[in-house]
């Protein structure tokens, strides 16, 4: 060992012993903690409660749809819950996991000992948390007209002149508003905080072309971020404006447009797929190359992509707009713009599958879940390019085809993707190994249960069936599919019931997982697991994109091949 | 074509007018490439996985470490952006074909109106007004008598949706959007509406009869009557025209000019209510009548507190609406 490398590696750094804390002191520990290790489990356990909440709602719906004219629910029920399902999925799990892995594994991918902003990074997940809790205060704090607390039902893209007070009375839309407004605030700061810590704290010899990619991709997020919730913090307080103090942006009858939420709405929506996807595409580039043991192919090409695709995916968001009578012209443009993004995509993909391509190919679950993510982003990719070519959209465009289409890309690959970095960073957040076998009966389970409802659902659409119904018809050949995909909750609902219970049991009882479980070569893998306070003993020093490659190769480190 | 429409009358891919048939050859085409994409990526996935896979002989040496290709990541550029590009000119054509029509001295205009939750059609020169069941003559393509709609909404957003017949286009508050259709069959074609509209969005469902032009012209005839009065439905007319019924609804001839809900006029011409929900049965109009929250909850019809014998006398007279 010569050089700089030495230094990059302190194993094991025996903490002090301290008698046991009370309970009390151990929470007020976590509630008062800048950590951003602790930071981030709280924003991934967060995010884990509201997924369970959100997939009970997913489960009424399912369970109203099974049969044509059912009556499991009312209308009204139904449409709250698909509202509550569509803000909670996006707002208070989706977007608060991907800050959670951000959070914990920033600092320790690039060698900091914490995030730029420790205090912003607290003040940033409470109110990410407080937004959620607001949104569902809404269950008993709403008193519409009738005395009873109710749920926001406007959708959850909300379209006007539905959030009107003319059309929405009482007060869910304004918990509604109010939730993913104070949950915006989160966001921003949590995206400032991001780009901070990426731009500042790399340690020594980290230069910006020698990060690991999940660093540089959630740079690209970080600054999406930035650009996309602004626009939909405005519309909020737009909208607030119009309910309470006359404003009439969006208020058709007084001369507003109803298209200009839509646009508000979606300069937001669009780059928030990214937002939600890129990090997917950071674990799956993290995981893929460690269980093929190769270095990731062409990872220049995989910055670039990144980086196109959060370019284009700003100019993108008509394509949400498609059946609003936009003129042929800005129809044609947002087709182009939406189809350009799936070269980068497409980049992505081929690198992923050539990393892979004379590697040992290691079939673990963090593996599992990452070769999942890509069969299924691939078919939602081609589903996309379907739905990109307008005129095919004014057929598939509202249908459950796009129901599908948009929970293939998010749960089939944001979530399967997910699932693979849970178990790939288990080991290093606890300490603990989870259980092989229960990782894999989970991916089994998920598999076959996210195929069942997911891959039915595109049936209906194309049969002409249109989302957000309580009901439908007989007699329109809608009924097996729908049959179909209720069924999957119930494999799905077990998948989960197995990972939940795996994280738990290996938490408590797990063998112990060593602190480079899995012959890694990031930082992250050179401290402890789980990594002290203040993370690194020493700060590193890196040559290369692989550090812990260099360390246990001196005779052939990675630092003699890039460019 | 039969048995597309046999799966489900509602098919994107059993299409009967122009609109809907040149999206059904774009869908095609799109298909048929992204099916090419699939199964040259799903193979090389498989091919990876299991060539690649870690054998149970495994020597525990690292592979061989390979970092990039510049030809190769070219080549993966350039083929998928030259499969873009094909993509966009095929779409392109098709959104300037439905987006650009010409429009023959035959075409019928219609006015749409979105309500929550029901479809208000307008023939503004042939000076009819109808609900729910839109009545259109077939196309012949020699001499194309294709129907333009104009649409706009009353309320909320809706979308206007009949998969055999167009793509679906909105209707929005304050804004007027048009689409078009040239149905080359006749017969009965179903749709719904397609934009979140409130609480009863699912059951404000969208019937297209397509007629022959003599059936077509008979029907407009039909509908410019005014109302059939009948003297022995006096006690149910009195009673729609004392109660809160004509404020919102229209029966020519009568005091009844209310405009938030369906004209009433030719009722009984029409064969569902509750915009396509139910058939248009006696009983069904008698329930309707009651407690219009029992077949749509939450739309916007109020029970008006009858007694049984009110109905009746009333249900009389509405069917004597023709």
């Amino acid at each position: 060992m010569t050089g700089r490398l030495p230094s990059a590696v302190v194993e094991e750094v025996q903490p002090v012993e301290l008698a046991p804390q009370s309970l009390v002191n151990r929470l007020h520990g976590w509630i008062t903690t800048v950590d951003h290790k602790r930071l981030g489990i709280m924003y991934i356990l967060y995010a884990l409660v509201f997924l369970v909440v959100g997939g009970i709602e997913a489960t009424v719906m399912r369970i109203q749809l099974i049969v044509p004219h059912n009556n499991f629910v009312s209308p009204q029920v139904f449409n709250r819950m698909f509202t509550m399902h569509g803000t909670t999925m996006i707002f208070f799990v989706a977007m608060p996991i991907v800050f959670g892995f951000a959070n914990y594994l920033l600092p320790l991918m690039i060698g900091a000992r914490d995030m730029a902003f420790p205090r912003l990074n607290a003040f940033s997940f409470w109110m990410t948390a407080f937004g959620g809790c607001l949104l569902y205060f809404s269950l008993v704090g709403a008193y519409g007209l009738y005395g009873a607390g109710n749920a926001p039902d406007v959708g959850w893209f909300a379209y006007a002149p539905l959030t009107s007070q003319t059309f929405s009375r009482g007060h869910s839309t304004d918990f509604w508003i109010l939730a993913v407004l104070i949950s915006g605030v989160g966001s921003i700061g949590g995206g400032v905080n991001m780009v901070a810590t990426i731009l500042c704290l790399r340690c020594p010899g980290m230069k910006l072309e020698k990060m690991p990619l999940l660093v540089w991709m959630y740079l690209v997020m970080a600054v999406l971020v930035l650009i996309a919730i602004g626009p939909l913090t405005a519309a909020q307080i737009m909208l607030l404006l119009d309910r309470y103090l006359g404003a009439h942006f969006f208020d058709t009858q007084a001369g507003g447009s109803a298209v200009l939420w839509m646009h508000f709405f979606w300069i937001f929506g669009h780059p928030e797929v990214y937002i939600l996807v890129i990090p997917a595409f950071a674990f799956v580039s993290e995981i893929i190359p460690v269980f093929s043991r190769k270095a990731i192919f062409g990872y220049p090409i995989m910055v670039a992509a990144t980086l196109a695709i959060g370019f284009v995916s700003v100019s993108v968001w008509a394509h949400h707009m498609f059946t609003v009578g936009l003129s042929p012209s800005a129809n044609t443009f947002f087709v182009l713009s939406t189809m350009a993004i799936a070269v980068p995509t497409g980049i992505k993909i081929f690198n992923w599958l050539a990393t892979m391509w004379g590697g040992k190919v290691h079939f673990q679950t963090p593996m599992l879940f990452c070769i999942g993510f890509l069969f299924q982003f691939l078919i939602a990719g081609l589903t996309g390019v379907m739905l990109s070519s307008a005129p095919f959209d004014w057929q598939l465009g509202n249908s459950y085809f796009v129901v599908a289409h948009f929970h293939y890309v998010i749960v089939g690959g944001i979530l399967f993707a997910l699932f693979g970095a849970f178990y790939y960073w288990f080991p290093k957040m606890s300490g603990k190994m989870y259980n092989e076998t229960l990782g894999r009966l989970h991916f089994a389970l998920f598999v076959i249960g996210f195929h069942l409802t997911f891959d039915s659902l595109h049936i209906p659409g194309i049969l002409g069936m249109p989302r957000r119904v309580y009901t439908y018809e007989p007699g329109r050949g809608w009924d097996m599919w729908n049959l179909l995909a209720t069924i999957g909750v119930i494999f799905q609902a077990t998948g989960i019931l197995v990972f939940a219970g795996n994280l738990l049991w290996s938490y408590f009882k797990g063998k112990s997982a060593g602190s480079d479980p899995w012959d890694a070569w990031t930082l992250e893998w050179s401290t402890a697991s789980p990594p002290p306070a203040y993370d690194f003993a020493l700060i590193p020093s890196v040559r290369s994109r692989r550090p812990l490659w260099d360390l246990k190769h001196p005779e052939d480190p990675d630092w003699r091949y890039e460019q | 074509m039969h048995f597309a429409s046999a799966l489900s009358p509602t098919n994107i891919f059993a299409p009967v007018s122009t609109p809907a048939n040149s999206i059904f050859g774009l869908a095609l085409f799109v298909l048929a490439v992204a099916a090419v994409i699939f199964t040259v990526v799903f193979s090389l996935l498989v091919f990876s996985v299991v060539r690649f896979r870690k054998r149970r002989d495994d020597d525990g040496r690292e592979p061989p470490q390979i970092y990039g290709s510049n030809q190769v990541e070219l080549a993966w550029t350039v083929i998928p952006t030259l499969i873009v590009v094909t993509l966009f000119m095929a779409t392109a054509r098709v959104i300037a074909g439905i987006q650009k029509p010409a429009r023959p001295a035959g075409a019928v205009e219609v006015v749409a109106v979105g309500h929550q939750f029901w479809w208000e059609f307008r023939y503004p020169e042939l000076k009819v007004v109808t609900a729910n069941e839109l009545h259109v003559p077939l196309s012949d393509p020699d001499h194309p008598t294709p129907t333009f709609l104009t649409l706009t909404s009353a309320d909320t957003d809706h979308s206007f949706w009949v998969p055999r017949l167009a793509g679906k286009t909105d209707l929005i508050p304050n804004r007027v959007n048009t689409m078009w259709i040239d149905p080359h069959e006749t017969g009965l074609y179903l749709g719904q509406c397609a934009q979140y509209c409130g609480t009863q969005h699912a059951k404000m469902l969208l019937r297209v009869y397509v007629q022959t032009r003599d059936e077509f012209d008979r029907w407009i005839q039909e509908q410019n009557q005014p109302a059939h009065t009948d003297d022995n439905v006096y006690a149910g007319q009195r009673i729609f025209e004392t109660t809160a019924c004509i404020n919102c609804h229209t029966v020519t001839g009568t005091p009844a000019r209310g405009r938030f809900g369906p004209d009433l006029t030719h009722l009984m011409s029409r064969e569902t209510i509750a915009s396509g929900s139910v058939p248009n049965t006696p009983e069904n109009l008698r329930q309707w009548i009651r407690n219009p929250a029992a077949l749509k909850p939450g739309c916007r019809m109020p029970a008006m507190d009858l007694g049984d014998q009110e109905i009746n006398a009333l249900a009389a007279y509405l069917e004597t609406l023709r």
